[in-house]
């Protein structure tokens, strides 16, 4: 049985790739990943907000109250250098990993701006990652904000990214288009290896009692993969870029299910977070169990199957759909 | 051999050579010196070896007499040693010094030379200290500059092992501790060409050792002690030869000549000024300006002063000498005169009566100068020559002061300035928080290290530590610099700050045609009218060229924030031309990389962009022909203010305290309370402004409060009448009022730092917009003018009854009028809560010991001090001794206030028919436990009082007089911080905890010695970074309260005023009802724990929640009741170790420094957390 894929031109021994979460923080969990049949590992993201305010908050408070008071000209001892700032902490641990495992390693870099976070997608390729996931993270919470200056901010920070580097650059987003068909052509467009769909996004929650927001970690279900599910069989063939599902991967039917669709890559974390990095091997063998029962010869074959293009009856993933599922409930 | 130039200061220089020619370095911090302390322990930390290949051992011990004991230690067995002090630290090492001279033990002490605390405690530079040291057989060599400071501190160490005399090296503190100079770096080879490893070898063949056993440090008796004393002559005499040969052996290594007394000046010169340390410097500037014009002076530098050599010294001298000024910094109340004054005179009169005085006999006057840093200036030096041109010059003269009192001070001429024209001299103001002073420093070594000019800098700071203002002294030039004085008349002055312009005339010393750069909000078309009327006659009369800038508009499109040291650092390069504008710029940029570049890139890429942009935006102000501005520089304190702040405290803080004179000082170091509520400091750009609507008046913003500006008082409605406008109140929340009172929250805006602490600690949210609170902060220049009509309107409300008030509770504590206000405590400081709340709780009836550190920094450095006291005049009274000695200072209070309570007592007993019986009896057997008992005894003895002073002639009527009030009772208090309480103190706080007497101690905890700077102490928590401790400490913190309890007579309390509050007044109450001693130890967020102070009392939550700092009290009063003393007041930890120490830049630089050494301190601080917690939960459920 051929479980092969490729993605962002990787070649893949099996579409199933741990997502980015913190369990790549550690080696012998990625080597566990590797161990329990992983075909690649995209690593935590590296946060522009990591980058840049480490840096000023290291700057501001060691350098708070000196040179004011005759006294206490400073508070701090000197060290020659920082080392571990989470910013080369993450470079020295891709060099770490590539040097613990085979699988390729997918470098995830998480920023919005326009600043000097884009070089380390550079040092993200120099410190040996076989690929870079690019994650845009941006609420417009600007109402002056327009659809069109987002789209351009997000082809722009891909150019610049695709313009530093030459591994294959994967852009993961979210689905908060008004025509995301479009979105995903223009990035193709640009220049994008890939497309991981979709981004999640931690929503905020309230607490009445004490008027605080609250930010809490809820994981996936698998009934959240048919947003994914549904542009990927919708983009399947209108884009040279490889795809990935992320979001609502759990089981070996949902691997299934995001293939059918189109998907190069069905990425998981929460299921991993939950059950253990070992769950990936029960996917595999259930995976390859399914496809033994229905016969099928190898990923590639199923691959898209479900898609928009390959439907007797497109309009499943269209508007009508909806009314389909609006009488079944009556 | 070309030796690197490097700009450093004298404290670096001298702990440069001390770290490499050293094996053992014991070390305490004291100011000026502990940046000698730091380096070593730094250079350790970071694997800096010495000329032998092996880093030094560098330890912190808990006192500068512990420092010494253990430097005595290392010596006998063997090992090159050193230590770094000053000040009050040396005196406590003379006991050691003895010992270690009467061995005859090779070492080099290093001495930032610092006054010693007399009427006042200063931590600024003379020889008092030094002085001090005289007869304890150490040699003693003085250097003048930071170039002598590197070159003695080989010179010494070489003559001490050579002749194995231990020799104290001293230099001037501050003045060169702290000047940054271009210096010749001597290199490693030199240090091994001056140190013989023979004689080191030789010192470790002396050492104690079980290989070679025999005892030292016997007693004698009296057939041997005198003649055993007597035997070290031959080594004493020996030594200044020694010095003068490793001086002429350097001299041929290295190239300076340096000679026990070096003499400069004309060769036929007949006045002469002998002196040692910085001042000779001035002197050696103004002699070669004076003998160039024909004046036949000269001066004497005097090297080596002990041993002291006659035969060097007479012959150094030009026969020609006729009038000899000796200049002492220090001063010998009493003596006939000053130390080197009568050496000086003693050497002419044995030189004369041995026959060996080549000339006559000269006339010799004495005087002191410079005592404190006090400026010692050409100017008073050329008046100390024209004295000696007088037929009878003055003897036991003082210069630089106006002594109208006993009429010791020679008058000179302020105006002769010996400035050369060719040396760039600029002044620059800052703000503390702006970076000002980092850039000179910056700028000092681009132009030092990078050019063949030689470059100076001093710093002038503060006296309060909010909102401070730094006075940055640079020179440049092509000569070296001896100018130890601080520029008078400066070609550059930039202000990095427009707020400073309204309070003082910066631009009062510029010299003509000087330039003015201003960091302005205004643009160049609109600043001329916004400047005071003084500046514009300043800048038109001189001719000035004026720049502006708006440095923090740069700052913020640059996100820079609010430092804008490097855009005023590059407009400094860009108008000053001291180096051409393009080369400067990439000197900046290169400097910027070097300072920042370890900090990452971002840091660096963001300062080279605010460089990019500063250009730009600097304008050239073209300067009207007329003056058009009627305003003048604001008063430094109001009219209404006391005639001795008015006449005395104005002048100092207006800057100009040189002047006063002799008899405006208190004579015995006496100052008023309550002053800084005349000095407005106006710091705060935003202000917390009082919401009163959705308030729930639970006054938890005013306990946090550090410096007391945030107000409540419940009062009667009525008295609204003639309120301000804008003045707020609201029906007063909960039962108990009377009926028609009113509730207001006042905040002192002029007073306020703008830290920000009330906001995060208020509970409230405004239910229609819930990121609002009950007070949120917001600009202060628009409501200044109506806040303090409101502020002055409020204060003139009554206070509420403090007998009517559950001051047990949160709320009513803070009803209770604060004591200590406005100090110069930093913004957001931890501390300054739990001193207020202790003086509204007890402050009309406390009497306080402080220990040296923070508290007394705050507490009582002038011009102004926050102690301060109520409608009825009474309040805390105040006092420091010392570091290490409060606690047994405070229980010295107690001994008096219980005997004269008793003696008080045992009088009323006898006069007791005259008194009448029943006041008597009343008076004997008051219970004073609560407010209303103490104010009914205070009422009783302001009866007996009134009584007394009707009974005339009875000596027993006098008498109880005089100690009546001691009837009342009173409130001990010993506070100071954990520096103190766990270190140099803990002896004697163990001491006094044991006395059994009814003391109360407030531990004010920030874990690091804050006042010098953050260096680690026996509090410092495990993992946490400090200085000694740069890897992060090592070893868990000393469990002080846990210590404490096990006397069971002691009350113990450890408390968190932001994680609970109700737990921090109700442990303030029990301690202080407690008959007995007490001890509250408190968690004080501080500066030195690097993060925003606003969020402290969400740290202290923290700090509790996750196990680090458990809330306890233990009463022995319970045990009475048969209860368990012990109560743990917080819960079982809620929260991993990691949360807190993941949010402070003290533990979370180790993470940055080495990853695996902070994962194994996180995993130890966790388990320390779990074993006291065990710990604490059984004590808490022990039976009784």
């Amino acid at each position: 049985m051929d479980l092969k894929t490729k993605y962002l031109g990787l070649e893949l021994k099996n579409p199933v790739v741990p997502s980015a979460s913190p369990l790549s923080a550690d080696v012998d969990t990625v080597k566990k990943m590797e161990d329990s049949g992983a075909a690649a590992v995209v690593m935590y993201s590296l946060f522009e907000e990591q980058i840049v305010h480490e840096q000023e908050e290291l700057d501001a408070f060691l350098s708070q109250g000196t040179d004011t008071f005759a006294e206490a000209l400073s508070y701090f001892p000197k060290p020659d250098e920082f080392h571990n700032l989470q910013a080369e902490d993450y470079l020295e641990q891709i060099r770490r990993l590539k040097e613990a495992v085979d699988i390729p390693i997918i470098g995830s870099l998480n920023g919005v701006s326009a600043g000097g976070w884009i070089d380390y997608a550079k040092k993200i390729e120099d410190a040996g990652a076989d690929a870079l996931e690019l994650n845009i993270y941006y609420i417009p919470t600007d109402p002056e904000m327009t659809a069109e200056k987002v789209e351009e901010m997000y082809i722009e920070d891909l150019k610049r990214v695709k313009n530093s580097v030459s591994i294959p650059v994967a852009v993961k987003l979210g689905p908060y288009f008004t025509a995301f068909a479009n979105m995903a052509k223009k990035l193709d467009m640009a220049g994008a290896d890939g497309l991981v769909v979709f981004n999640r996004f931690y929503q905020p929650d309230i607490d009445p009692e004490t008027l605080d927001v609250k930010h809490d970690l809820e994981f996936s279900t698998s009934y959240e993969l048919r947003l994914p599910l549904r542009w990927i069989a919708i983009l399947y063939g209108n884009i040279k870029a490889s795809m990935a599902a992320t979001t609502g991967i759990h089981t070996a039917e949902d691997v299934l299910k995001a293939v059918m669709a189109g998907a190069d890559a069905a990425m998981t974390a929460s299921a991993l977070l939950q059950k253990g990095v070992e769950h990936i091997s029960r996917i595999l063998t259930d995976l390859q169990k399914w496809m033994e029962v229905h016969e099928y010869e190898s990923i590639e074959q199923m691959k898209g199957s479900m898609s928009l293009k390959s439907l007797a009856e497109p309009a499943a993933y269209m508007r009508a759909n909806y009314m389909k599922t609006l009488q079944s409930i009556r | 051999m070309k030796r690197k130039m490097v700009t450093i200061d004298g404290n670096e220089a001298a702990a440069y050579v001390a770290h490499r020619i050293n094996e053992v370095i014991a070390i305490y911090p004291i100011t000026p010196s502990s940046p000698m302390g730091e380096w070593a322990d730094e250079w350790a930390s970071k694997g800096v070896k010495n000329i032998w290949g092996t880093i030094p051992s560098v330890t912190e011990m808990q006192s500068e007499g512990g420092a010494s004991g253990a430097v005595h230690g290392a010596l006998q067995s063997g090992a090159l040693t050193t230590t770094f002090t000053a000040s009050q630290g040396l005196l406590l090492m003379i006991p050691n010094m003895y010992k270690i001279a009467g061995e005859l033990t090779s070492t080099v002490f290093h001495v930032s030379a610092r006054s010693l605390a007399c009427q006042a405690l200063s931590i600024f530079g003379d020889h008092s200290d030094v002085m001090a040291t005289r007869q304890t057989g150490f040699a003693l060599l003085a250097s003048n500059n930071v170039q002598e400071v590197m070159d003695f501190a080989l010179i010494a160490q070489a003559a001490t092992l050579e002749s194995r005399v231990p020799f104290l090296h001293f230099f001037d503190g501050f003045r060169t501790s702290h000047e940054v100079l271009k210096v010749e770096q001597l290199t490693e080879e030199d240090m091994r060409a001056m140190i013989d490893d023979e004689l080191v070898h030789a010192h470790r063949a002396r050492a104690l050792k079980p290989e070679n056993p025999f005892i030292r440090g016997t007693a004698q008796n009296p057939d041997v002690y005198f003649q055993g004393r007597e035997a070290v002559n031959p080594f004493y005499q020996k030594t200044p030869d020694i010095v003068q040969n490793v001086m002429d052996k350097f001299a041929g290594i290295v190239g300076r000549q340096y000679h026990l007394f070096d003499y400069m000046g004309h060769p036929e010169a007949e006045r002469v000024i002998v002196l040692m340390g910085s001042g000779a410097e001035a002197v050696h500037e103004t002699v070669e300006y004076l003998a160039e014009r024909g004046e036949k002076v000269g001066v004497i530098k005097v090297r080596l002063y002990r041993p002291f050599s006659i035969k060097h010294f007479i012959k150094a001298l030009p026969e020609t000498v006729k009038n000899i000024a000796v200049l002492d910094r220090t001063k010998e109340p009493g003596s006939a005169g000053e130390p080197l004054y009568l050496d000086i005179v003693n050497a002419f009169v044995e030189a004369q009566s041995e026959g060996e005085l080549p000339f006559a006999f000269p006339k010799i006057a004495g005087g002191r100068y410079g005592l404190s840093s006090k400026e010692f200036t050409p100017a008073m030096i050329k008046g100390i020559f024209d004295e000696l041109k007088k037929e009878k010059p003055k003897n036991h003269f003082t210069i630089g002061i106006i002594d109208d009192v006993t009429h010791t001070s020679l008058d000179y001429d302020r105006n002769f300035s010996i400035e050369p024209p060719d040396v760039f001299r600029g002044m620059f103001y800052g703000l503390g928080a702006d970076g000002t002073v980092g850039a000179n420093k910056n700028s000092i070594k681009i132009i030092g290290e990078e050019t063949d000019n030689y470059a100076q800098g001093y710093f002038v700071y503060d006296s309060k530590k909010s909102g401070a203002i730094t006075i940055s002294h640079l020179r440049f030039g092509k000569k070296p610099i001896r100018s130890t004085y601080l520029i008078n008349s400066p070609s550059f002055i930039a202000c990095h700050q427009f707020v400073f312009l309204e309070k003082f005339n910066i631009l009062e010393k510029a010299r003509e045609g000087a330039t003015f750069l201003l960091n302005s909000p205004y643009s160049r078309e609109e600043v001329w009218d916004k400047l005071p009327k003084v500046i514009q006659e300043e800048i038109i009369n001189k001719k000035l060229k004026f720049y502006v800038i708006d440095a923090y508009d740069v700052a913020k499109k640059t996100g820079m924030g609010v430092r804008i040291n490097t855009i005023m650092q590059t407009c400094f390069f860009a108008i000053s031309g001291v180096l051409p504008k393009e080369e400067a710029i990439q000197k900046i940029k290169d400097t910027i990389k070097k300072t920042y570049g370890k900090k990452g890139d971002q840091i660096v890429q963001m300062n080279f962009n605010a460089v990019d942009q500063t250009l730009a935006h600097l304008h050239k102000v073209e300067v009207p022909g007329k003056v058009t501005s009627d305003r003048d520089l604001k008063p430094p304190v109001p009219k209404e203010a006391p005639e001795f702040v008015k006449d005395v405290t104005a002048t100092i803080i207006a800057g100009k305290g040189d002047e006063l004179p002799v008899s405006k000082m208190p004579v015995d170091g006496t100052f008023p309370s309550g002053t800084t509520k005349f000095e407005k400091r106006n710091i705060a750009l935003e202000v917390p402004i009082w919401d009163a609507d959705i308030c729930i008046q639970c006054n938890k913003c005013a306990l946090i409060c550090p410096h007391s500006v945030i107000r409540p008082k419940v009062y009667d409605g009525k008295l609204l009448e003639n309120a301000p406008p804008t003045f707020k109140a609201v029906k007063a929340r909960g039962k108990g009022w009377p009926e028609g009172y009113m509730y207001t929250l006042q905040v002192a805006v002029e007073d306020c730092t703008g830290c920000e602490l009330c906001i995060e600690f208020c509970p409230v949210k405004d239910k229609k917009e819930a990121g609002r609170k009950a007070i949120n902060m917001a600009p202060q220049m628009p409501i200044r003018e109506q806040e303090i009509e409101n502020w002055e309107f409020f204060l003139k409300l009554p206070e509420y009854d403090r007998k009517k008030l559950r001051v047990e509770t949160v709320k009513d504590s803070q009803f209770l009028e604060p004591l200590f206000e406005f100090s110069g405590a930093c913004a957001g400081c931890g501390e300054t809560p739990y001193v207020k709340l202790a003086t509204q709780l007890f402050g009309d009836r406390m009497i306080v010991a402080n220990a040296t550190g923070c508290s007394s920094i705050y507490g009582g450095n002038l011009p102004t001090t926050p102690w301060t006291f109520n409608k009825e005049g009474y309040g805390p009274a105040w006092s420091n001794s010392l570091f290490e000695d409060n606690a047994e200072f405070g229980l010295g209070f107690r001994l008096t206030i219980d005997k004269h309570n008793e003696q008080a007592k045992e009088l009323v007993y006898k006069l007791k028919e005259k008194i009448g019986e029943e006041l008597a009896d009343a008076i004997i057997n008051a219970k004073q436990v609560d407010e209303a008992d103490i104010a009914e005894q205070r009422d009783r003895v302001e009866e007996l009082k009134k009584k007394l002073k009707s009974l005339n002639g009875d000596p027993d009527v006098k008498n109880l007089l005089s100690l009546a009030d001691y009837l009342v009772k009173k409130s001990v208090w010993i506070m100071g911080g954990d520096g103190w309480a766990y270190d140099i103190g803990y002896g004697g706080l163990d001491h006094v905890m044991a006395s059994g007497r009814n003391v109360n101690i407030l531990v004010l905890d920030t874990e690091v010695y804050s006042n010098t700077g953050g260096q680690m102490s026996k509090a410092t928590p495990l993992g946490a970074v400090a200085k000694f401790a740069a890897g992060g400490k090592p070893l868990a913190k000393k469990d002080l309260a846990l210590k404490a309890l096990t006397y069971g007579n002691v009350y113990v309390a450890r408390v968190a005023m932001g994680a609970s509050d109700a737990q921090t007044v109700r442990a303030f109450i029990e301690a202080e009802r407690y008959d007995g001693p007490s001890i509250i130890i408190a968690y004080s967020p501080c500066i030195a724990h690097g993060y925003n102070l606003k969020y402290g009392a969400e740290h202290q939550k923290l700090a509790v929640i996750s196990g680090q700092w458990p809330l306890i009290r233990y009463n022995p009063e319970l045990i009475k009741e048969g209860k368990n003393p012990f109560m743990l007041d917080s819960k079982e930890p809620s929260a991993p170790v990691s949360e807190f120490m993941d949010v402070e830049t003290r533990f979370k630089m180790v993470q940055k420094i080495d990853a695996t050494r902070a994962k194994a301190f996180l995993e130890e601080a966790q388990k320390i957390v779990k074993k006291n917690w065990l710990k604490y939960e059984h004590l808490s459920k022990m039976e009784y």
